[in-house]
């Protein structure tokens, strides 16, 4: 595509670059909003008398005496002890994006090399298991869990989300392995190698672009989940999300918004790092081979 | 592959689940034909800080024994999916009888919830799987167009929506759209109309419902579609070109079909979330404009009291639609998936 | 304003004339606390932790999904919690699964901290200890009401001519407010609006609905009217969007929760001219009633049914050590406590005026928060002009037997 591209004519460059320009900027405004927001007190960034007050930081000056405050990273980290919550959700989502792509790989490549028809319609039923809503799962959960005291576990929080996260990672997958040419493992298996050798000595080393890609959203999925962290886990191992939940206050009781704010960007700050160190790979993985239908 | 080693491959997976979404699955569908036991109530007085007011509780006794003796509650065969709260078969059925126009029939059957959230439901799969796709295409392509430097930053802030937690994301959007937050302002100052509110009238409601769903998930196509561009066989390009295909000819006639078992992936996933949608209208406050099936769920388990029967007959209605949903697209998976094993 | 009545009780009626809590004496036993995240229970449960060590062992769960976990977790035996943190509204489902035991005993031999009113009796047994008290009430700014020249309204119908004379006066377009979010906050303002006019909402000693009657119809179209005076955007309004409309000086009359008067009040968010003229009323009165229009709210804590008398014993005087005269008095202005050693402040006048002046407790039935989730859901076509009053509530009517049938409440 590459070689396509150069030979586009200049007025088509521009409108795309202006293009991809406008999106960039409605996909990063809220964001950059929140970031220079979060340096705000309250009152500026959700400020009912002129939305101005929140790039000026009004309020700011008369309540800290500067235009900018980190008290948001101070009460977040400080009193409330978010770092711990940082911790529990590492664990949590890096555990989850393992164990979801190793069952993964297994399975999609599985479904992508059986040929039979309950390949499918195993497929099919990953499916409808998709459908079902999370919250009704998670309130199913409960009770065995309290009566067999798995309950509060980051165990039990991880194998959930993988199981959860299992049709996605399945047909994402499988799509991949499907892209994959048979013959490869087919001749390995030929020279005498077992199907499970000839899938970790030939497709392993191949697979990493859909690999990378399905971890990408497995990542998105454990880290972003509010239904199974914020029921299945005990205080000590709560993650990112349900605290910030719980920063936000409810009906009788005022909240502490900008902790809440402070954390949502500290929350995105590891994952900007992580994205610019896994650039290469990110892009290179996507680029290589990728998704397929 | 043999079945065996079939097996051993599939087994983790299976398992899990097996575990977590088929047996819950099961247990959902059996509590969704059942009701409570009829509770057994006494008359008492309830005394606290503000003085005594007479009362009515639960005789736990008498309860228990009934609850003993059937755990699982009354059986009520399909009466909770008919109920008003769900299907509501008799209701609609009176007012088919009722009213001689469609118009009417059709009011009546929004003053239904089941079939308000369904309207609306549907109004935003069918809104904003579509111009997901569009949306999502054109950044792909745009993106595939830059140089090559500046690819990873242009990636990781493409992925912004969908990487900031909804629940804080939203409020802040949500504020943002208020009257007096940035954008809320701008768009009062840009049509001149200083009482526009994006919050009150149901169709500005929907509107920024509809924005917001295209805007969290443009990324997800984004990312799929970005991936395929780099897969298109430059061969097959360079030959078309050579034939004197033009751009669009090009596009038309090799890239989309390329990338169509990727958009079919896409209209799946897109199609069952949509389906689901629940956030948004959480987080935008919009639910007197805007309510969905998982919204209900949603509202039957967060209660005081828990309806597990009614959220678990909306958890199975849910998924039937889905596959309803789902049927012209799996159709065509199965006529592939049947071509490929030949 | 008269809040001698409860800060009356609150002095008078300790038990044992208050005498502070010293040490813990436990031989033993489990301490496992769920409830809310919030500063004053966050007070209560860090006073308890006290009781730790010498083979007592203590955790608390404090999570805003508490009321979610509650049942599933304390149906085991042994339960997860030897404790939840309820509030009058949330002990409902505990008490309708037989899954928090009675306190008579443990408040004879350990409760001599109490005041006889924060006991929470049901049919003669003590089931939960009450610490503190929420209610809705009238904010008002006095020198808007100074400017538009109308005295503090004490009645609802006040508060309509008082928003309309600042209207006229042309001070603000939009002067009231009132929490009335689609869902569990509209539910309660109307829950709020039908008691002050009169209504009952079940038939006596049944759970079937009685509320589409003319106490109804009057309660919607208050509210409807009402919410004439307030911003459009209303039907999402819910506390943090009236105490942030408030703090910037948009809203002369509102009615919010009391436990939200302190943060207003502080110095932080808002300016000293919109603070220094905020003042607070008990909740007015609606359609000539005499009771205010809105219904009072306590926490407390309830011990479970299923774990030992041991645990359920330390669990209980954890509880009396977080709850003692000195944690309460250095806690003082986190909420409007219940238990003895607290002195009201400035920010406790709303609720007290709306307790002395006899509103109604939010009712502990076993199939009100059927009624409230029915409510939420179905009155907003009404205020929305969609639908009549009386087929608001005829929806609601509906729906709730729907629900109640399947609950078991009803036939």
């Amino acid at each position: 595509m590459s070689s396509v591209a150069k030979r586009r004519s200049t007025p088509l460059i521009v409108l795309s670059s202006a293009f991809v320009a406008a999106w960039l900027i409605v996909a990063a405004f809220p964001f950059l909003w929140t970031l220079w927001g979060s340096f705000k007190v309250q009152g500026d960034f959700f400020s009912r008398a002129d939305w101005m007050n929140a790039l000026w930081g009004t309020r700011t000056v008369i309540e800290t005496g500067s235009a900018f405050t980190g008290n948001g990273y101070y009460g977040a980290f400080v009193e409330e002890g978010f770092w711990r919550a940082a911790l529990n959700t590492l664990v949590v989502v890096v555990f989850t994006v393992i164990v979801s792509l190793t069952f993964g790989t297994l399975g999609g490549y599985a479904l992508a090399r059986s040929g039979y028809r309950y390949a499918f319609w195993l497929l099919m039923l990953a499916l409808v298991f998709r459908a079902m809503p999370h919250i009704t799962l998670v309130s199913g959960y409960l009770l065995p869990f309290f009566e067999w005291n798995l309950w509060g576990h980051k165990t039990t929080a991880i194998i959930v989300l993988v199981a959860i996260n299992q049709p996605f990672t399945l047909w994402m997958l499988h799509s991949f392995f499907l892209n994959i040419p048979k013959d490869l493992d087919e001749s390995a298996m030929v020279d005498g190698c077992t199907r499970f050798q000839a899938f970790r000595h030939v497709i392993i080393p191949v697979m990493w672009p859909g690999v990378v890609t399905t971890g990408l959203f497995s990542f998105l999925l454990a880290y972003n989940d509010f239904a199974v962290t914020a029921m299945l886990l005990s205080q000590e191992n709560q993650t990112m999300v349900p605290q910030i939940a719980g920063f936000l206050g409810s009906t009788f009781e005022e909240g502490n918004v900008m902790f809440a704010v402070a954390a949502v960007v500290s929350a995105t700050a590891p994952l900007l790092l992580l994205i610019i160190f896994f650039q290469r790979q990110i892009v290179s993985g996507l680029t290589a081979g990728a998704v397929k239908g | 592959m043999p079945h065996r080693t079939f097996l051993w491959f599939i087994l983790p997976s299976l398992l899990a689940m097996i575990l977590f979404i088929a047996l819950p699955i099961g247990s959902v569908l059996v509590q969704s034909m059942h009701v409570e036991h009829e509770q057994v109530l006494i008359e008492t007085e309830t005394c606290g800080p503000f003085g005594c007011t007479p009362s009515v509780s639960v005789d736990q006794n008498a309860t228990r024994a009934l609850r003993e003796a059937q755990p699982l509650g009354r059986f009520n065969g399909l009466r909770t999916y008919t109920d008003r709260n769900h299907l509501a078969t008799a209701e609609v059925a009176q007012a088919w009888s009722e009213t001689d126009s469609l118009t009417g029939f059709a009011g009546r059957l929004m003053n239904l919830p089941f079939y308000k959230a369904l309207a609306f439901t549907l109004a935003y799969t069918f809104v904003v799987t579509p111009l997901v796709i569009v949306l999502g295409m054109a950044i792909a392509l745009g993106v595939n167009g830059l140089p090559q430097l500046m690819k990873g930053t242009t990636i990781f802030v493409s992925l912004l929506p969908m990487i900031v937690t909804p629940l804080v994301g939203s409020l802040i959007l949500f504020w943002m759209i208020d009257a007096d937050g940035v954008i809320g302002a701008t768009l009062q100052r840009l049509t001149g109309d200083p009482n526009l509110s994006l919050k009150a009238s149901p169709v500005l409601t929907w509107i920024t419902l509809f924005v917001y769903g295209i805007w969290h998930s443009a990324p997800f196509a984004f990312i799929v579609f970005y991936a395929g561009l780099q897969t298109v066989p430059a061969e097959t390009l360079e030959a078309a070109q050579i034939d004197g295909a033009s751009r669009w000819q090009r596009l038309r006639y090799v890239v989309i079909p390329h990338m169509a078992p990727l958009v079919v992936f896409v209209v799946l996933i897109q199609l069952m979330d949509n389906f689901r949608v629940f956030e948004p209208i959480v987080g935008f406050s919009a639910a007197a404009n805007a309510t969905s099936l998982s919204y209900f769920i949603y509202s039957d388990l967060r209660g005081d009291v828990a309806q597990f029967g009614s959220a678990a007959a909306t958890s199975m209605l849910t998924i039937l639609g889905v596959a309803i949903l789902l049927t012209p697209v799996l159709i065509r998976t199965w006529r592939d998936f049947n071509r490929k094993r030949v | 304003m008269a809040f001698l009545r409860l800060s009356g009780l609150t002095v008078a009626a300790a038990l044992a004339g208050g005498t502070a809590w010293a040490g813990c004496d436990l031989a033993g036993g489990d301490i496992r606390i769920l409830g809310n995240d919030f500063a004053a229970i966050n007070a209560v449960v860090d006073g308890a932790r006290a009781c730790e060590g010498d083979g007592v062992s203590f955790s608390a769960n404090l999570t805003t999904e508490h009321r979610d976990i509650q049942v599933a977790a304390l149906t085991p035996n042994p339960a997860e919690y030897t404790s939840a943190i309820v509030a009058n509204s949330s002990i409902v489902p505990l008490i309708n699964a037989g899954l928090i035991r009675p306190l008579d005993d443990l408040v004879a031999e350990h409760g001599a901290g109490l005041n006889r009113n924060q006991l929470i009796t049901i049919d003669g047994q003590v089931m939960a200890i009450a610490f503190m008290a929420n209610a809705q009430h009238l904010f008002y700014r006095s020198d808007i009401l100074e400017q538009a020249g109308v005295a503090v309204p004490t009645t609802y119908e006040e508060v309509l001519a008082a928003a309309e004379a600042i209207r006229a006066a042309g001070i603000m377009e939009h002067p009231y407010a009132m929490n009335t979010k689609v869902g569990w906050n509209l539910a309660e303002e109307f829950i709020n609006m039908y008691l002050g006019m009169g209504g009952s909402f079940f038939e006596p000693g049944t759970a079937n609905p009685a509320i589409n009657n003319d106490a109804g119809v009057a309660a919607l179209e208050m509210l409807a009217a009402l919410n004439a005076y307030a911003n459009p955007d209303f039907l999402t309004f819910d506390s943090n969007a009236t105490a942030a409309l408030w703090e910037s000086g948009q809203l002369a009359l509102a009615t919010m929760w009391g436990s939200r008067a302190a943060p207003i009040l502080d110095d932080e968010g808002s300016t000293a001219e919109i603070t220094g003229a905020t003042m607070l009323a008990g909740a007015p009165t609606v359609g000539g009633g005499t009771t205010p229009a809105s219904t009072l709210w306590w926490d407390g804590f309830t011990i479970a049914a299923n774990i030992s008398d041991e645990d359920a014993e330390a669990t209980f005087v954890a509880f009396m050590h977080g709850l003692s005269a000195d944690n309460v008095a250095a806690n003082n202005d986190l909420a409007v406590w219940l238990a003895p050693g607290y002195t009201p402040g400035a920010t406790a006048g709303g609720v007290f005026a709306t307790a002395n002046a006899g509103a109604a407790p939010y009712p502990m039935l076993p199939y009100m928060g059927l009624m409230h989730t029915a409510l939420g859901d179905n009155l907003s076509e009404f205020l929305q002009g969609q639908e009549s009053a009386a087929q608001a509530l005829a929806d609601v009517e509906a729906a709730y037997v729907t629900a109640a049938r399947a609950q078991g409440f009803v036939e």
